[in-house]
């Protein structure tokens, strides 16, 4: 189901392609520059972006998240998410392990020229928080009949 | 264990049957915190996309094993354009100690935040003295 956002052709290939990229990011030869925009892999929160030819749906895995917190703007084709994730320290307990996220957040995600800013709108369930762009009419490719 | 496995090797091809029967899909391991107070451990962990149905927790005498797999709405036909995420499955287990209740663990998620409870035994809890007044 989820097959089309996960799967990159995975098995050893998979594995050869990320021991290449961490080859390339160590000896600092990254075969494409960088986005401007682009943040290191683990930023919080992971996200996921995918595309049909009518929208483009933005993923962010952000578990525990208050909906009302966040704040999510597009401009032109720039979409930016921030908010904030409580995971406060609990008091008279001791911590063995403290891996969760808290604080604040923000991430910028540069979406297809063609979304259109006026048609978003976004959901939040189980701790995915789905945004939903669609494409302008104009750009989606269009089936030429032969008469 | 591991060295055990490695030992074994398809009799045909040679190959460590290991690398054969590996699943390709990738598991992810959510991130945990673990804090412990005088009547037990609270474990608390990301798990998004997951709900109850989805979840699987698994007891035995010393291990604890959380799984769950993420569900994700998604429209037929969908390219990934940029994944951070790149699989629906998570995994990840904790050896436990005998001083724990295994018997007794409560566990329960909302909006993808896994709590899990788990009690020390009865006999091993701090037990305070009230001193009467006389």
């Amino acid at each position: 189901m989820f097959g089309s956002l996960t799967n990159f052709g995975g098995g050893l290939f998979e594995d050869f392609r990320r021991m290449e990229e961490e080859m390339d990011a160590l000896l600092g030869r990254g075969r494409w520059p960088a986005g401007i925009r682009s943040v290191v892999r683990g930023t919080y929160p992971p996200i996921n972006v995918g595309s049909t030819p009518e929208q483009v749906d933005v993923y962010l895995f952000a578990a525990g998240l208050d909906p009302k917190t966040l704040d999510i703007s597009l401009q032109q084709n720039l979409l930016t998410v921030s908010g904030e994730r409580k995971a406060p320290v609990e008091k008279d307990v001791d911590y063995y392990r403290k891996e969760r996220f808290d604080g604040a957040f923000r991430r910028v995600i540069t979406l297809p020229e063609d979304v259109d800013p006026d048609r978003v709108d976004a959901s939040y369930r189980d701790g995915i928080l789905q945004i939903h762009i669609q494409r302008r009419e104009a750009a989606r490719p269009r089936q030429i009949e032969v008469k | 264990m591991a060295e055990a496995r490695a030992e074994r090797k398809d009799v045909t091809t040679g190959k460590s049957t290991e690398a054969q029967q590996r699943e390709p899909e990738l598991v992810l391991r959510p991130p945990v915190d673990i804090f412990e107070d005088a009547e037990g451990i609270t474990l608390l962990s990301d798990m998004p996309g997951v709900d109850k149905e989805r979840l699987n927790l698994q007891v035995d005498k010393d291990s604890l094993l959380i799984e769950g797999e993420a569900r994700i709405e998604m429209p037929e036909g969908m390219e990934a354009l940029y994944a951070d995420v790149r699989s629906t499955r998570y995994q990840r287990s904790f050896a436990l100690s005998s001083e724990l209740e295994t018997n007794e663990i409560d566990a329960s998620i909302k909006d993808g935040v896994l709590r899990v409870r788990i009690p020390k035994r009865a006999e091993v809890r701090p037990r305070k003295i009230e001193v009467r007044a006389t």
